[in-house]
């Protein structure tokens, strides 16, 4: 999923200092399940800020939405009735969704309410990790389905750099070598063949480094 | 008032205080017999959260607070409630009922002088 954490109240007080009417909607994806902007976040955060604002002495009013999706068409369209009604939307989908929305809604200020974080799974209840760059090149077949993209604070692609001490990643004690990861999946899986057959290289051009990709799949057109 | 602590979520709190209360007190089974198992626990989270939430817009702190409780433990309800109510009366009303007071008052004043 998409994770993301909120921002911090202040933040978004100051950002919604201009409005007085606004739309405050939320995510039914990534976002309700990393628990920072579904419908429940929608209700805390609409009466945190109703509150903040009456506290100071001035109200602001509040329309409490929250989409199926945010990065999809059909759904950001329900809200095209009402929108231009209010001064501004304060989002808490990814920063995907938020885009999506100000794409559609030309008029109206887009305000985002949470800071997008990653691409990972849930550990246990409130924590997450990292699992996925997106880099649009998998070898999870070759490398024990452990991405060395990402689990490789350096991205590295043919074995642990020099800052690997027994397991433990350089860049903090409480990361794993994620080539230490690979290795010993290998071993275990009895596929340390595989760690011969990466590529000499990666190609990077299937990742970010050409810019805001796009995926157009003719057989579904 | 809402008779399971375990159906309590961080924004019926917040509602409450939308709602003009200058405190909330959260009572909740004992922990270890929540009928739903981890309800009251579970509770005991959302209003540490809602406590935090209160603290940073300057609204709180000490407006809200978890006690739990048997049925059968009527004297200390009572002994709770007003420990609660005292603790409530020293922090005084909620910012949001002075503001909501001051309006009021200009609103008689405007009527009174027009």
């Amino acid at each position: 999923m998409i994770t993301g954490t909120p921002k911090p109240i202040e933040e978004i007080m100051e950002m919604l200092e201009p409005y007085d009417n606004i739309v405050l909607a939320g995510c039914h994806g990534c976002v309700t399940v990393c628990r920072v902007g579904g419908e429940k976040e929608v209700q805390v955060l609409a009466s945190t800020l109703r509150l903040a604002r009456e506290a100071a002495g001035r109200t602001i009013n509040i329309r409490e939405v929250s989409l199926e999706r945010q990065c999809d068409p059909e759904y950001v369209e329900q809200m095209r009735p009402y929108v231009t009604d209010y001064q501004a939307v304060l989002s808490i989908a990814c920063g995907a969704g938020i885009q999506f929305l100000a794409e559609k809604f030309t008029t109206t200020p887009l305000l985002p309410g949470i800071n997008t974080g990653f691409l990972g799974v849930t550990e246990r209840q409130g924590e997450w990790s990292e699992r996925c760059q997106g880099c649009g090149d998998c070898v999870l077949h070759l490398t024990g389905g452990i991405c060395p993209v990402t689990r490789c604070a350096k991205s590295l692609f043919h074995g642990p750099c020099g800052g690997s001490v027994q397991g433990i990643c350089e860049v903090d004690k409480e990361t794993k070598c994620g080539w230490q990861l690979i290795i010993d999946r290998l071993v275990a899986l009895n596929q340390m063949e595989n760690y011969g057959k990466l590529k000499p290289y990666k190609g990077w051009n299937s990742s970010r480094d050409g810019g805001p990709r796009r995926i157009i799949r003719e057989d579904m057109i | 008032m809402l008779p399971c602590t375990g159906r309590i979520d961080e924004s019926l709190l917040l509602k409450a205080f939308e709602n003009g209360a200058d405190g909330v007190m959260v009572i909740g089974c004992l922990e270890g017999d929540c009928h739903y198992i981890s309800g009251n626990i579970r509770a005991r989270a959302r209003v540490e959260r809602v406590y935090a939430i209160l603290e940073r817009i300057k609204i709180g702190p000490n407006r809200i607070r978890m006690y739990n409780l048997s049925a059968g433990e009527g004297s200390k309800f009572a002994a709770f409630a007003n420990e609660f109510v005292n603790q409530i009366r020293e922090v005084g009303p909620s910012p949001i009922n002075l503001v909501r007071g001051a309006t009021k008052t200009e609103a008689v004043t405007a009527k009174e002088t027009t």
